[in-house]
């Protein structure tokens, strides 16, 4: 509380926020160049140096017990490992007695060019599936009828 | 932490008034919506012991439909298929979630945070109470789905897709939605309640504690809360995605549409192994604290009990892809959950063999709380050893999914969810209500608990490894598993069920009339060092109205060799 | 009653009970938001065909929102300073415009969703639509449940109570600001 901060007046907050801004319309330009490794920096490289400075300038993360920034740190390690431990099996499209039809089939079709993907429907790859929308929708009642069979 | 940081009076609460004590409270303001930590511990205490007694008659009944096939069981009527399915989910996520974190990380927590740390509060006891009404509506909700069209969700306690999503496979659509939904209102509940008990830990603690000076069950707790933390919010995640795909028809949990059930599983056990962690660790605190009070002795290795409980927890998030190996995970990544699953039992091994040491040369007696924790370590014992075989991705392949696995699992949850939470109420007992307990009652309760336990779990670990799978609600079909001597076995761990279901009515008998009629309790009966024994028993409202206690050293300084007693209480000055 | 505990006044581990609880919270959020954004990221990474899917969200509206969030926060970090000073009243004022802009934000992202619902971008289009409306979703219902602690908030601090609640306030809607901050390029702009 009044332990910090008092250095700062509102316009070191008001510059912070120009900085930002900045930032801001660098990562919206960058991509627009359409170069993968220049839209990788400016738009994830970019956000991380905003949330940086979100963190230490309007937060105050720096100005807090150490522990505070170790439990921050502990967690995003923790998603890295989640996210280690579940890509593996996530992003493949088959594997050990399993395979994905609809993303198969939606690849295969988008590398040939017969789909552009700009009409964004999942129907277009999923053929027969069309009526299971109706029934994963369904409630109770419908779950009896399909018993049936 | 070096130093004790004195009571500062923050300006922003000067404004607050002090009156503890001089305000008469209403019945509800005391008893249905209190802010008073104990209060809502009972809150805690009691709606988990009522729910483990529902969980407890799903069991009867399907052990019953599984000893005795297609009979009418008495309470509950004839099992069909679909209520097995109901029954073994449900019991399996209320003794979890409904029974063992209530009951060991609210209900504990609740009541000897605070008390064990010399404040007179939680730091938030509106959120504190608000905690508890999230819990009870979330029970509300699961039980619910009993009475709704298509009955209780069935497919299994994990909730895998497509059986979780598709109400045409589960046959439970509003079951499956309530299921998830009480699971989901469930972690908010405990969100609340541990960010409570460790900003409560951290901040609040008398003058003079140090972190080395607070007694294991506190820092187990808030580690577990910790361990909770960090674990549940990719599960509340999935279970926003698992609310869509059954309700508004999204497919991340899919494949004919795109989705992948596979990070459903991802996602649970990410929470769902750290979360078997969250639940052990206050069972060992709890027997720490036991076990150095009853053998006069100082714990072995203070530090080493801490280290290998952070171990354990960090190791604890490396491990959860051992519950996934045959469900088509990548081969490679089993082997290093494989070696990760393997290596978490060092710190644990190194944990029990630090209470042994405890127990080793200690005056030792044998009161039924301690023989509650005595008999934490030897059955957790089993149940840790046998983990090792389920590790081993290549033994599991075969293990995996019979009554081998159910065995282990039993011989884990039990010890930690039963057997800690009987030694903490019988040696907490004296506090919470003012009364001794009888000890021959408890002794006899101890027992006839114990014996039908290892009664119930020993003969299935036999008929798992004989290839008998869960999940079959009629082994009469399959002739293979239905030889008579399987059947025998069935029928002895059912009976053992019966006397040890039956046994609790002594526990209750024992807690009503010791609470009624037993001997007035002396504020530290056990003479034991802790601070929450400074307080009267039961503790007032605000626990030390004349001003809370100091504290001097650590809680187990036992046996002193310059001191004519044998326990010096933390909070006498040297 | 409302008598505090003496133990809320504590602070053994160095800081204010309500500052440390705030970050144990934003702790608590990271790996909710983690596991919703992981678990997209791994299928954006390994589905080709999603970056067509991307394409169709409106990165202007994406860079708006961003730059009204950012505002708020601008608003909320200078509320803070006021409380600082003990001007309860100019922290109330300024707590007012991070709420409207948090209202900005929401009507903007009303405008965009049902443009795109009614262009057939729908939630159960196919999975990353899904994913959208989730993790975005996910991400508004925490603008709302922050717009409404913080009109409790600044009505305590135009009566000049509980001013050490503004700063906890802000620093939860910072955090909220910088999960946008991840949405945006996540969401929008990588293509």
């Amino acid at each position: 509380m009044s332990d910090h901060a008092e250095e700062h007046g509102d316009s070191h907050y008001i510059k912070i926020y120009f900085w930002l801004l900045a930032l801001l319309v660098v990562s919206f330009i960058g991509p627009e160049a359409g170069i993968q490794w220049l839209t990788l920096v400016t738009a994830f490289g970019i956000a991380v140096v905003k949330a940086y400075m979100v963190a230490v300038h309007f937060m105050h993360i720096n100005l807090t017990p150490r522990y505070v920034i170790y439990t921050v740190v502990t967690c995003l390690i923790f998603m890295l490992l989640f996210f280690a431990g579940a890509a593996p099996d996530v992003m493949k499209d088959r594997g050990t007695n399993w395979e994905k039809p609809a993303w198969i089939e939606a690849e295969r079709a988008y590398a040939a060019g017969e789909v552009s993907g700009v009409s964004s429907h999942g129907e277009d790859h999923a053929e027969g599936h069309g009526d299971g929308h109706a029934e994963g929708e369904g409630h109770a009642t419908d779950g009896h009828e399909a018993a049936g069979h | 932490m070096a130093e004790s940081i004195p009571v500062e009076e923050n300006g922003h609460h000067a404004g607050d008034h002090r009156d503890h004590g001089h305000h008469e409270m209403s019945f509800s303001e005391k008893y249905i919506f209190p802010l008073d930590h104990k209060m809502i511990a009972m809150q805690y205490m009691f709606t988990g012991m009522f729910m483990a007694l529902i969980g407890g008659f799903f069991a009867y009944a399907f052990r019953m439909q599984l000893a005795f096939p297609g009979i009418e069981v008495p309470g509950w009527g004839v099992v069909s298929p679909a209520d097995y399915n109901s029954l073994v989910t449900n019991h399996g996520t209320i003794m979890i979630f409904w029974v063992a974190m209530p009951v060991l990380i609210a209900a504990f927590g609740n009541y000897l945070i605070p008390l064990m740390i010399g404040a007179d509060d939680m730091v938030f006891p509106k959120i504190n109470r608000l905690s508890y009404q999230v819990f009870l509506l979330s029970a509300i909700v699961i039980l619910s789905a009993f009475f709704v069209e298509g009955g209780a969700f069935g497919g299994a306690w994990t909730a895998y897709p497509p059986l979780s999503t598709k109400a045409e496979y589960s046959l439970t659509g509003l079951g499956s939605t309530l299921w998830i939904t009480a699971v989901f209102l469930e972690f908010v509940a405990f969100l609340l309640g541990g960010i409570n008990f460790i900003t409560t830990c951290m901040n609040s603690r008398a003058p003079g504690m140090k972190m080395w000076d607070i007694p294991m069950v506190v820092w187990m707790i808030v580690i577990a809360s910790i361990l909770f933390m960090l674990s549940v919010g990719p599960l509340l995640a999935g279970g926003i995605m698992m609310l869509f795909d059954q309700n508004l028809g999204t497919a991340f949990f899919d494949p004919d549409k795109g989705g992948d059930p596979i990070l459903w599983q991802h996602l649970f056990w990410f929470f769902g192994h750290p979360e078997v962690y969250v639940v052990l660790l206050p069972a060992v605190g709890i027997v720490a604290d036991v076990m150095t009070t009853f053998s006069r002795k100082k714990l072995f290795g203070y530090k080493t009990v801490l280290y290998t409980a952070i171990g354990t927890g960090v190791l604890s998030f490396t491990v959860w892809a051992h519950h996934q190996f045959i469900a088509g995970i990548d081969p490679r990544m089993a082997n290093v959950f494989t070696v990760t699953t393997l290596l978490i039992s060092v710190p644990i091994a190194e944990m029990m063999f630090v209470y042994i040491a405890t127990l080793y040369g200690g005056s030792i007696t044998l009161t039924t709380p301690m023989l509650w924790a005595l008999a934490f370590i030897f059955e957790f014992l089993i149940g840790g050893i046998t983990g090792i075989f389920l590790g081993a991705s290549g033994n599991d392949i075969y293990m995996h999914d019979t009554y081998f696995v159910l065995a282990h699992f039993h011989y884990t949850f039990y010890p930690i969810a039963i057997i800690g939470t009987y030694a903490g109420f019988t040696y907490w007992f004296p506090k919470m209500f003012g009364r001794m307990m009888n000890d021959t009652l408890g002794k006899l309760h101890f027992w006839l608990t114990i014996i039908p336990f290892n009664g119930i779990f020993l003969p299935l670990f036999v008929l798992g490894a004989a290839g008998q799978h869960r999940r079959i609600y009629d082994y009469q079909n399959f002739p293979e598993l239905a030889l008579p001597w399987m059947q025998d076995m069935r029928q002895f761990a059912t009976v053992m069920l019966l006397i040890m279901l039956g046994a609790q009515v002594l526990f209750f008998y024992n807690v009503i009339t010791s609470w009624m009629s037993g001997e007035k309790a002396p504020k530290n009966p056990w003479k034991a060092n802790s601070l929450e024994w400074t307080a009267d028993s039961p503790p007032p409202h605000g626990n030390w109205p004349e001003g809370l206690p100091n504290c001097y050293r650590g809680p187990y300084e036992y046996s002193h060799p310059d001191r004519e007693e044998d326990y010096w209480p933390q909070n006498e000055p040297a | 009653m409302s008598a505090t505990p003496i133990a809320t006044t504590r602070s053994t581990a160095g800081m204010p009970t309500a500052r440390l609880a705030v970050w144990w919270i934003i702790a608590s959020e990271i790996v909710i938001f983690g596991g919703v954004l992981g678990s997209y990221i791994m299928h954006r990474l390994a589905h080709g065909i999603w970056a067509d899917y991307a394409a169709n969200t409106n990165p202007w509206i994406g860079l708006f929102n961003t730059f009204v969030l950012l505002t708020s926060s601008l608003a909320a970090v200078l509320a803070h300073q006021a409380a600082e000073r003990g001007d309860g009243q100019r922290a109330a004022n300024l707590l007012y415009a991070t709420c409207g802009g948090g209202l900005v934000f929401l009507c903007v992202k009303a405008y965009e969703w049902s443009y795109e619902i009614s262009h057939g971008m729908t939630i159960t289009a196919n999975t990353f639509w899904s994913f959208y409306y989730t993790a975005a979703g996910i991400h508004a219902l925490h603008v709302i449940a922050g717009m409404v602690l913080m009109l409790f908030t600044a009505s305590w601090a135009k009566k000049n109570e509980h001013l050490h609640r503004v700063e906890i306030i802000g620093i939860y809607w910072h955090f909220v600001d910088v999960v946008w901050i991840f949405l945006f390029p996540l969401l929008y702009i990588a293509k």
